[in-house]
């Protein structure tokens, strides 16, 4: 009893650490734009929406608020947290430091859906680009996880290199496969508008995308978070993990499904967004050591106001014009890692 | 813990590592395992281990086949030092050993004193309480050993299993490692390269070819004469001026 108890305060001090930063990460989100609008504003129609407060507000700033910067904050910090959580996740089960969650193809599957859908014409028009991309990540995704299963990844030596191996021939196919449909069959502007959404563009997000992906993100730190001591337990490898009584198999296939599957769904909302689940863990790491117990919510955390920060760069950095976010995750987060890297080094000696 | 193999067979792709082994520990005895480089020490560790399945026999842990337990179960029962675990992870000594504590663990029974007295205990035991705030990539091979070690003696387990563990060890540490290991109450089989270390056993098994080729009393299994077999050199018992137990010295045949 008092152990539970111990667990549930545990779990709403966390809570009260991380909300406050997420709730001003997703104001700020709202607030800066091209047109800047106050906090008073902002919090206004809020109480309108959720408590039918009838405060006056001009209808076009509440249809910007409500309708599109809102969303589209919370579904950037759902995305973060998720990407990044899933590359902690599986850098620590494939112990792979370059891991990122787009290591099972499913970056590739998308984009082989997506131009299938809207360059190839598969559906006839009736399915829409974020269907696409879903089934192509799944099917990239399946395609990858029997080629690692037919090459032994089930004898649980060498399991992890394997499963890196498929992943990145499972890549470098759909890649392929992508690049065959645009060279046959794309003009020009079309052949732009993927590399735009390859990149990642937050431009389309509304309220349905919200209700996806913020469960979605939820429920995948929780089943990474049950984890936790698990992945703790694949420091020395997955035999260590066995001989400290962890299931290494299932423990394998629950977290590698549930983290490719939150990755698909999250790319096919924003497109293949880089560099924030390969880096974040990384940053996180240096921050507070290697324990999975404060990574994962540090890295959740850290992802999440990333991401709504480089959606608001990516905004207002040039005026009038909307730059793809993953130009603004690498062009930002790569100075920064560096910085971390180098800091990392110095306080380790 | 007892733990028996009953006529234990191990192949891969068509290779037999291990044949018809049989054998049982007491429990609170310490069994040494000798054999040549290849000759399947490792082999029938990862077997008893539960961390390989056997081709053929079984494995029964306290006369209960292992097979039908789960990890968890194992890992509450058995305790094992790999031959060579290293990592890249910047994860400090200390946290080597709690990991010992994994099995032990679950969402409803966190981390608690005793967790942290059980590895303060571990850590005394391999001389390595100074070393706990160290990073991993900073220590020496000997000191990653003695974490190993202390991380097995951590998990609690009623059978030890430690494959070489005093192959990095400088020799006070050999000794007192060995010392240690035969005066805790646990079951233990060790695999060992100095036969002399392995007189001091309980009882000694010889590995070669995969076969069990002696088991019994170390003066017996360890007679010259198998020795000089097994090892292809030769051996004699002797004794210095000191005149105590006797030892055994090599030259090449
Ligand atoms: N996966 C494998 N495939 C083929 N052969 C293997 C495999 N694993 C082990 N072997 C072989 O099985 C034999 C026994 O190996 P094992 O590691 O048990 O030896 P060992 O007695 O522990 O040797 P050492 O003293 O060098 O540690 C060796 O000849 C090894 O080459
Ligand atoms: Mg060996």
């Amino acid at each position: 009893m008092s152990a539970a108890a111990a667990l549930a305060w545990q779990g709403a001090r966390g809570a009260c650490l991380a909300l406050p930063v997420l709730a001003a990460a997703v104001l700020a989100g709202t607030m800066i734009g091209e047109t800047s609008l106050a906090p008073d504003l902002v919090l206004s129609v809020l109480a309108n929406k959720l408590a039918g407060a009838g405060l006056p507000v001009d209808p076009v700033d509440q249809g910007i608020i409500w309708s599109y910067r809102l969303p589209r904050a919370l579904v950037a910090g759902a995305c973060g947290a998720a990407l990044a959580v899933a590359g902690v996740v599986l850098q620590a089960l494939l112990r792979n430091a370059l891991a990122d969650p787009y290591i099972l193809g499913i970056s590739a599957g998308a984009s082989t859906g997506a131009v299938a859908v809207t360059i190839a014409g598969l559906g006839g028009g009736a399915l829409s680009l974020s269907f696409g991309a879903f089934n192509g990540a799944l099917l990239a995704f399946g395609f990858v996880a029997i080629l690692a299963r037919a090459a032994g990844a089930g004898g649980s030596r060498a399991a992890a290199a394997q499963i890196v191996l498929a992943g990145i021939a499972g890549s470098q196919l759909f890649n392929a496969l992508t690049a065959f449909i645009i060279a046959k069959s794309a003009n020009a502007d079309q052949a732009r508008g993927i590399m735009f959404w390859l990149m990642g563009n937050l431009s389309g997000v509304r309220w349905p995308d919200v209700w996806l992906a913020v469960p979605l993100a939820i429920a995948g730190w929780m089943i990474c978070r049950f984890h936790a001591r698990a992945l703790d337990a694949f420091t020395f490898g997955s035999d260590s993990a066995a001989s400290l009584g962890i299931p290494v198999r299932r423990v394998q296939l629950v977290l590698i499904f549930a983290t490719a599957l939150t990755t698909a769904v999250m790319v096919s909302i924003v497109g293949s967004i880089g560099f924030v689940g390969l880096v974040i863990p990384h940053a996180a790491r240096f921050l507070v050591g290697p324990g999975h117990r404060r990574l994962m919510p540090v890295a959740a955390l850290t992802g999440a106001v990333f991401l709504i920060a480089a959606d608001i760069v990516s905004r207002i950095i040039i005026p009038g014009q909307v730059l793809p976010i993953g130009v603004v995750t690498a062009l930002i987060g790569a100075p920064s890692f560096a910085v971390i890297l180098v800091r990392g080094q110095r306080t380790a000696r | 813990m007892k733990i028996e193999a009953r006529s234990l067979s191990f192949s891969v792709r068509g290779k037999t590592l291990l044949q018809d082994v049989s054998l049982a520990v007491q429990p609170g005895e310490t069994l040494a395992l000798v054999g040549p480089n290849g000759s399947g020490k490792s082999t029938l560790m990862r077997l008893l281990s539960g961390l390989a399945k056997p081709s053929q026999g079984d494995v029964l842990l306290a006369d209960q086949p292992l097979a039908r337990l789960t990890r968890r179960e194992i890992a509450q029962r058995i305790a094992i030092v790999e031959q060579q675990a290293d990592t890249a992870e910047r994860i400090t000594a200390r946290s080597v050993v709690e990991l010992g504590r994994t099995p032990w663990l679950s969402a409803l029974k966190p981390w608690s004193g005793e967790d942290t007295q059980h590895v303060d205990k571990a850590l005394r035991t391999v001389e390595m309480e100074e070393f706990a705030p160290r990073e991993w990539s900073t220590l020496s091979g000997g000191e990653r050993q003695r974490l190993h070690i202390a991380r097995a003696l951590a998990q609690r387990p009623g059978l030890l299993l430690l494959d070489e563990p005093t192959n990095h060890l400088d020799i006070h540490h050999q000794l007192s490692i060995l010392n240690c290991i035969r005066n805790l109450k646990v079951t233990t089989v060790v695999a060992l390269h100095d036969l002399n270390q392995a007189l001091t056993c309980d009882r000694v098994a010889v590995l070669s070819h995969g076969r069990l080729v002696a088991l019994g009393a170390p003066a017996q299994a360890l007679a010259p004469e198998t020795v000089s077999e097994f090892f292809g050199i030769k051996a004699r018992w002797a004794r210095d001026a000191a005149g105590d137990a006797p030892f055994l010295s090599f030259q090449l045949a």
